[in-house]
């Protein structure tokens, strides 16, 4: 091996690494015993945070990084990769992350934005980024900003899958609808969802996001997430819906399970019985202007 | 003749690997590339992928899918990279993943550290003419290799690459980036 052509984060790194997470759950988990919980259920990463997003709902004021310490624990506790978010636009809080040595940071609408005018750029990082969009052009745009994930952002802390469904499909949708068109057509389309055009052609040409694609935000059950990959997601995020259900255990059993057989109706009833309550949950409509989190970043 | 190739499709990079084969088998018709999920699809095929991902996972999916006997069981080449190495060997150094015992080695998981550590290096491969850019990520090392292992590339961390048999495990992803060199040496091994 010839050391002086060794090369850390490489675009290939970065989206390599994210393709090692599709087909896998992402759980959110606050402290070392919920991450063992995960990992023992088969998740293929955790979210180390502070609180799960309802309880950033419940609790209000301002929401920011993970105490380093509260990280370092989580990280001391599991071999899976270790993810942390940070404020959008926050640089500053990424810079932390990475020294921590974290293994991905989400670059977070659950958390408060630092930056009304621009996001994180995440191409001076050497580690990779996770981002939510809610469609094409918003997908596309943090892309071109560096993101190696994409996630729907859904409505997080909700338990209700419906924004998450309305992403997914914009998302999906948005790159069906490109197919048969000619350059002039890509690039016009481009123009429209304000997204770069060499990014759209790309998209036009793979039938799909140049990165992966995972779901996030109000996923709750065994067969939301089901619905999920159904719908095209490579992954599922979740967020609450584990440790705020009545048997964690269980449930992140069941979604590991339901994930991995998605077309497979039997065994996502299976797995979905007897689980006990699932967290209670929010009806979206009834969220004032500010409580709602997705229309943070765009 | 045309080669019967499966990817194990639980969690990782199933699509790359699938991609990757079915470029490498392009010039050999009657060749086909599947995903595989259950016991029964593993009958008729000459080779077997055993993507990369999560090896916790992975492993954990591979025992609840009643996988485990027939994995070991399968008679034709394996070709596992990353995750894969370390659910190919027969001692891991971790209680968390059940190898299937397919290559007797010893492989240790996430030997160069965390995510900030993976790197692109230039590899020399044993049976490669030049060397191979190798994509490292939160990488395996082998620790010691049996006997009838054939070491294939090592750095200062440990082996990255062995031969046992039609079965070849690399800690790095030969399916990442495009250069299907070793896609072609297992082909090769495979004598179908």
């Amino acid at each position: 091996m010839k050391l002086e052509e060794l090369r850390f984060g490489t675009e290939l790194i970065k989206r390599g690494f994210a393709s090692m997470q599709k087909g896998g759950v992402i759980m959110d988990v606050v402290n070392a015993e919920q991450a063992h919980v995960a990992e023992d259920a088969g998740a293929v990463a955790v979210m180390a945070l502070e609180r799960v997003p309802a309880d950033i709902r419940a609790t209000g004021g301002v929401a920011r990084m993970a105490d380093p310490q509260k990280i370092i624990e989580i990280m001391d506790a599991v071999s899976i990769p270790v993810m942390g978010k940070v404020r959008i636009g926050h640089f500053v809080e990424a810079q932390v992350l990475e020294a921590l040595g974290v293994d991905m940071i989400d670059e977070s609408e659950v958390l408060t934005p630092a930056d009304e005018q621009f996001h994180i750029d995440k191409t001076r990082f050497s580690i990779p980024f996770v981002c939510g969009a809610r469609d094409l052009g918003e997908a596309l745009r943090r892309i071109n900003e560096g993101a190696a994930m994409i996630r729907t952002k859904g409505e997080a802390g909700t338990g209700n899958v419906v924004e998450a469904v309305r992403h997914m499909r914009a998302i999906m949708g948005g790159i069906r609808a490109l197919k048969g068109m000619d350059n002039q057509e890509l690039i016009a389309r481009a123009r429209e969802i304000e997204a770069p055009a060499d990014l759209v052609i790309e998209c036009a040409k793979l039938g799909r996001l140049p990165v992966v694609n995972f779901s996030a935000g109000g996923i709750a059950t065994p067969a939301d997430a089901a619905l999920m990959m159904q719908l095209g997601a490579d992954g599922v995020f979740v967020g609450s819906g584990i440790f705020k259900s009545s048997n964690p255990e269980a449930t992140a059993r069941a979604i590991v399970e339901a994930v991995n057989h998605y077309d497979d109706p039997k065994v996502i009833a299976g797995v979905s019985r007897g689980l006990g309550e699932a967290m209670k949950g929010l009806d979206v409509h009834t969220l004032r202007e500010e409580e709602v989190l997705q229309t943070r970043g765009r | 003749m045309g080669v019967k190739v499966g990817v194990l499709a639980l969690q990782g990079d199933v699509a790359e690997h699938i991609a990757a084969f079915r470029d490498a088998l392009s010039d050999r018709p009657g060749s086909s590339v599947v995903p595989l999920r259950k016991a029964a699809d593993l009958a008729g095929l000459d080779a077997l992928a055993i993507p990369g991902g999560e090896s916790t996972t992975i492993s954990r999916l591979i025992v609840k899918n009643g996988l485990y006997e027939a994995l070991r069981e399968f008679e034709g080449g394996v070709f596992a990279t990353c995750a894969g190495m370390v659910l190919t060997a027969d001692r891991v150094d971790d209680t968390r993943v059940r190898p299937l015992g397919l290559i007797p080695m010893r492989v240790e998981r996430n030997a160069f550290g965390r995510q900030v550590d993976s790197r692109e290096a230039l590899l020399e491969v044993k049976g490669l003419a030049e060397p191979f850019r190798a994509v490292f990520i939160r990488a395996p090392v082998a620790t010691e290799v049996g006997p009838g292992v054939e070491v294939l590339a090592r750095i200062p961390e440990g082996i990255v690459a062995a031969r046992s048999g039609r079965h070849m495990a690399f800690a790095f992803h030969p399916e990442l980036g495009g250069d299907l060199r070793l896609h072609r040496m297992f082909l090769q091994g495979l004598e179908v």
